[in-house]
């Protein structure tokens, strides 16, 4: 292997021992197990969007409408079919992906500022929705009645519920497969493609890459993987209500991208963790954290545009 | 045959505590009052300081204050003193009020968690108190299932129900001033809850509901609506929306001189709204759930009333900074009636437990019912004032205090079945 | 039933006309620097505030008038030392910027003047409804729609008229050829933007005679003005001022019939108008691809 490549394999192994071994090292430094749980949701939501953003150059600001449909869908299915946590997770992850599959068809043609706000009016619909709904979503009072079930292995039990140990563990692995089918795809031929659009859309189609359908399937697959963490995020806090649907978590989710650094892999979650534990820390601190975070989001879209991550690459391969 | 696996969770605490002991946690220290002596006494705060329901949340969290400084300066509850953790738990979603109450409980280990404002984030948190076995009481997220469907054992809710607050002052409304009524109801739970309330009354006495109108949260323009409503001709136009809406729902209610030609009332009224409208808009019957201005030689309030000024820069107590109050004493008394902090004892200590004169600060029994852990307070029922009778900060007239158990449903009416744990 | 609903397009113009005047300070900004305005709402806050500080000095008209100056100085600053720096990057900054700023604002006015709400009322020779029968129509609203009018009149002879109106105009168009041509490109932004922000302090001391005054307040109305450019049509200020007062009568005609959905149809609409007709009803072709 060349020295570039184990200083990659270094990277990567580092990044897991750190994942893997979170609930070890984050209480020294005031962190809990439901905070590492919570960042690598949102995390992986964060990589969604940038799946989307970063890689093919596509901005969806109402990327939260699936998150939503993700964690209702799920919720709903545990409180009406079935008790079951993987069921719940395969219904959200459906649920979301097939209407971003459906609504992206429609979308595709868009680019830019329209694009982004097509999403955002299709999120603030279906979060009207789920608050007019209320028979059959509580309304504003939110989604209840269901919490994450003890897995059955039949040999033994994991129980999820209580043990917020073994959640962080499960929502890990979960993590990781994601993370590792998004790496598999964007490494892949298709992966290259969007990148090829991403940098300059008219000369990809002119090389005959039919673009619509390439952004198509690139809407999908991150809305499939924004509703795999909505689905997770439901289970996270055994509840689902409006406001995970509206466009200021959207936005939320763009910024952990940008922080963290846009046109990388690991950013997003970078830039989640930066985020979540701040905010986290912040408002225990003080009243006025909104005015720290929005300095924060100010001076990195000045200054450091390509996020901390975009920043390190910089530095080294200056 | 099914085992459980378990990873020796102690072992794993042993490391964080030995990580701990080494002053890291004091890295990120939230609002924390200083202990001394015995291990303090910890009390979580997970309410809204940012948003939209900033500022009931910095009201209660007053009343809070105040409470645990008394305690605290008396020795605390069981001799032990109070360390007071506060957290926002942001006006928005789920999430960040279930993670809070997850840090509150799990990292700081909290004997008594209190929130939330918001009825969905109340709910949400209650989940996880309950789940953890943690004491918690809601001082003002009103949605009627946390003592109702959804009661648990370890949730204690101080604020009205819907239903009592429609029950204290439909009777009133009917005979004052007629049959026929139109709703300005806001679009959620709590909304319409109240609008069966007052139905279900109007019903009973004989009236009719001659519309319904049914508006989005947080909208600012109520004029459609009210056109409507004017346009049916009711006898009461009673408004049920809260808060900035409410705010919103006046003024226009008295720009467009509707209180001129139909009667303006509605059920919960508060404070903190009141005190954002102008004088023209400070009209209607409506009830509050306390008020400050009372028969003289009420026990406490005078006192209350003072040092809530001193806190706040001169303003008086509210409803939610009552509300605070209370939470904290009901917690202390009953923790010294149980003698030990223990969830379990300390929720049968308060069951059915009467609060003191010099906290309830009102006539009439003040007592959180054992069948739904209810709070039975009084409503203050009344109207506004444009102009203060002779104090300015006298905005309503408190006509009559109507009791908690007179307005109150009968727990089997709630939906609550309460389950005791073993 | 029919008077009802001529009541509610009545009204509908009326609340439509206000989100005409935010949308169209929005549209004033994105057309010529490209800037998505996240913070506007921010901005009306804060023209709000500053009348309500003002009032016990200047009254009323005095804060009406001086407030929206203070709020357009504000937003000049903003855009000298903040935007300007992202002028020619994607817009996605932009939009993340303004994201920011809108919640130091909040926090801010927050901080400032409390969480609770501020009273503030109408002057009370404007407090009176035109009569018995059309109440909804009060000399406040009449007097809101005649400054949108004044406004947009004013606005119109400056575009039109003027030097500035007509480079202001080119430059939505082509700003680099308005450059070549030598002319201070830089200033014509700053005051372009302070143009918008003027507008959006003057809806704020409009709004709190009608809603109340209090750090959100912003919030509701600025999803709305988005909505009224797409619909009207991106990149034509007319179409803003149709767009503003569609989704007005839509949303008061809504109310008539399923209430609760008053607010949902005009994201309904948006979502129309972009799948079907993307560029809006007077926009032009490819303003924002």
């Amino acid at each position: 292997m060349t020295a570039e490549q184990y200083r990659h394999a270094a990277v990567l192994a580092a990044i897991w021992a750190a994942l893997i071994l979170a609930p070890y090292w984050m209480p020294l430094f005031g962190g809990y197990t439901a905070l590492g749980s919570r960042v690598l949701v949102l995390g992986l939501g964060a990589m969604a969007v940038n799946f989307l953003l970063g890689f093919t150059g596509v901005l969806s600001f109402g990327h939260a409408a699936w998150f939503g449909l993700g964690a209702y869908a799920c919720g709903l299915t545990m409180k009406f079919v079935a008790l079951s946590t993987p069921l719940g997770l395969l219904a959200g992850t459906l649920v979301g992906g097939i209407a971003g599959a459906l609504l992206g068809a429609l979308l595709v043609r868009r680019r830019g500022v329209y694009f982004a706000m097509v999403t955002i009016a299709f999120g603030q619909v279906f979060y009207y929705i789920a608050f007019q709904w209320s028979s059959v979503t509580g309304g504003d009072d939110g989604l209840r009645g269901f919490a994450r079930q003890p897995l059955d292995f039949k040999l033994f039990q994991i129980d999820l519920l209580h043990n917020d140990l073994y959640f962080y563990y499960f929502v890990l692995v979960c993590f990781a497969a994601a993370v590792g089918v998004m790496a598999f795809i964007l490494g892949s031929p298709f992966g290259r493609t969007m990148i090829a659009i991403r940098e300059n859309e008219r000369r990809a189609r002119f090389l005959g890459i039919p673009i619509e359908l390439h952004i198509w399937i690139a809407f999908t697959l991150s809305c499939f993987f924004m509703a795999f963490a909505g689905a997770l995020y439901a289970l996270l806090n055994n509840f689902a209500d409006p406001r995970v649907l509206h466009y200021s978590l959207s936005g939320d989710f763009v910024i952990m991208a940008v922080m963290g650094g846009m046109r990388t892999f690991w950013g997003p979650l970078l830039g989640a963790v930066v985020f979540v534990v701040l905010q986290d820390y912040l408002s225990s601190v003080t009243v006025n954290w909104m005015s720290f975070i929005g300095i924060l989001i100010v001076l990195i879209v000045l200054f450091f545009p390509r996020g901390i991550l975009g920043l390190l690459r910089q530095r080294r391969t200056a | 045959m099914i085992k459980r696996l378990d990873f020796g969770a102690m072992d794993r605490r042993a490391v964080v505590k030995a990580g701990a002991a080494a002053g890291l946690v004091q890295f990120a220290a939230p609002f924390i009052v200083a202990a001394r002596g015995e291990a303090p006494i910890k009390i979580g705060v997970d309410n809204p300081l940012t948003g939209t329901y900033a500022a009931p949340g910095k009201n209660e969290g007053v009343g809070i204050q105040l409470a645990v400084d008394q305690l605290n300066a008396k020795n605390g509850i069981l001799g032990r003193q109070i360390e007071l953790l506060t957290e926002d738990s942001t006006s928005g979603d789920a999430g960040a009020a279930v993670q809070k109450a997850r840090k509150l409980i799990e990292r700081d280990n909290v004997d008594f968690l209190v929130g939330n404002v918001n009825s969905a984030l109340a709910q949400a948190m209650a989940q996880v108190s309950n789940e953890k076995g943690v004491l918690h009481i809601v001082p003002g997220g009103h949605t009627d299932g946390i003592t109702g469907t959804n009661c648990k054992w370890n949730v204690f809710r101080v604020c009205s129900t819907t239903r009592m607050e429609a029950n204290s002052i439909c009777p009133l409304l009917f005979t004052t001033y007629g049959k026929k009524w139109h709703f300005i109801t806001p679009d959620y739970a709590f909304g319409h809850t109240l609008f069966d309330g007052c139905e279900a009354n109007l019903k009973k006495l004989g009236g009719t509901v001659t519309g319904n109108e049914l508006t989005p949260l947080g909208i600012t323009d109520f004029s459609a609506y009210l056109i409507k409503a004017r346009a049916a001709n009711p006898d009461v136009l009673v408004v049920l929306v809260q808060g900035n809406d409410m705010v919103n729902c006046l003024k226009q209610i008295s720009q467009f001189g509707i209180d001129k030609q139909i009667h303006v009332a509605g059920t919960q009224q508060e404070l903190e709204p009141v005190e954002a409208m102008p004088a023209e808009a400070r009209v209607g019957i409506w009830m509050f759930e306390w008020y400050w201005k009372q028969a003289a030689g009420t026990p406490g309030l005078d006192q209350f009333i003072a040092d809530i000024r001193k806190r706040t820069d001169g303003k008086v107590p509210t409803a939610r900074t009552w509300f605070g109050y209370v939470t904290i004493h009901a917690y202390a008394l009953a923790c010294e009636k149980a003698k030990t902090i223990e969830a379990k004892a300390v929720a049968k200590a308060l069951s059915d437990m009467e609060l003191p004169p010099e906290i309830k600060m009102q006539p009439n029994k003040v007592y959180f019912r054992g069948g739904d852990h209810q709070l039975m307070l009084s409503a203050f029922v009344g109207e506004l004032m444009q102009k203060g009778d002779g104090d300015p900060e006298n905005l309503f007239k408190v006509n009559h205090i109507v009791s908690g158990d007179t307005d109150a449903p009968p727990v089997s009416e709630t939906g609550c079945t309460m389950q005791m744990p073993a | 039933m029919l008077q009802l609903t001529f009541f509610n397009i009545t009204n509908g113009l009326i609340i439509g006309a206000f989100y005409a005047l935010m949308a169209i300070g929005l549209s004033l900004i994105l057309n010529l620097s490209g800037v998505i305005n996240f913070a506007h709402g921010g901005f009306l806050v804060i023209g709000a505030y500053l009348a309500y500080t003002l009032r016990p000095y200047i009254g009323f008209w005095g804060a009406l008038v001086v407030a929206p100056f203070l709020t357009a100085l504000i937003g000049l600053a903003v855009e000298r030392f903040l935007v300007r720096r992202l002028y020619g990057r994607d817009p996605l900054y932009s939009l993340l910027l303004t994201f920011g700023l809108a919640f130091i604002i909040e926090d801010g006015t927050r901080q400032i003047w409390g969480a609770n709400g501020l009273p503030f009322s109408i002057p009370e020779a404007l407090s009176s409804p035109l009569s018995n029968e059309f109440f909804f129509i009060t000399g406040y609203r009449m007097f809101m729609v005649a400054m949108v009018a004044i406004v947009v009149a004013l606005l119109f002879v400056l575009l039109r008229y003027t030097r500035i109106g007509v480079r202001i105009r080119a430059g939505t168009l082509d700003l680099e050829t308005v450059a070549a041509l030598g002319v201070n490109v830089r200033a014509l932004r700053s005051l372009n933007f302070a143009v918008g922000i003027f507008l959006a302090g003057l809806a704020g001391v409009l709004a709190a005679g009608q809603i109340g005054l209090e750090p959100t307040m912003g919030d509701g109305l600025l999803m709305p003005s988005f909505i009224a450019i797409i619909v009207g049509g991106v990149g034509s200020l007319t179409g803003t001022l149709l767009g503003g007062l569609l989704i007005g009568v839509a949303s008061g005609l809504t109310a008539v019939v399923f209430p609760s959905a008053s607010e949902a149809v005009i994201y309904v609409m948006m979502a129309i108008v972009l799948l079907v007709r993307p560029r809006g009803l007077l926009g032009e072709e490819g303003m924002l691809s």
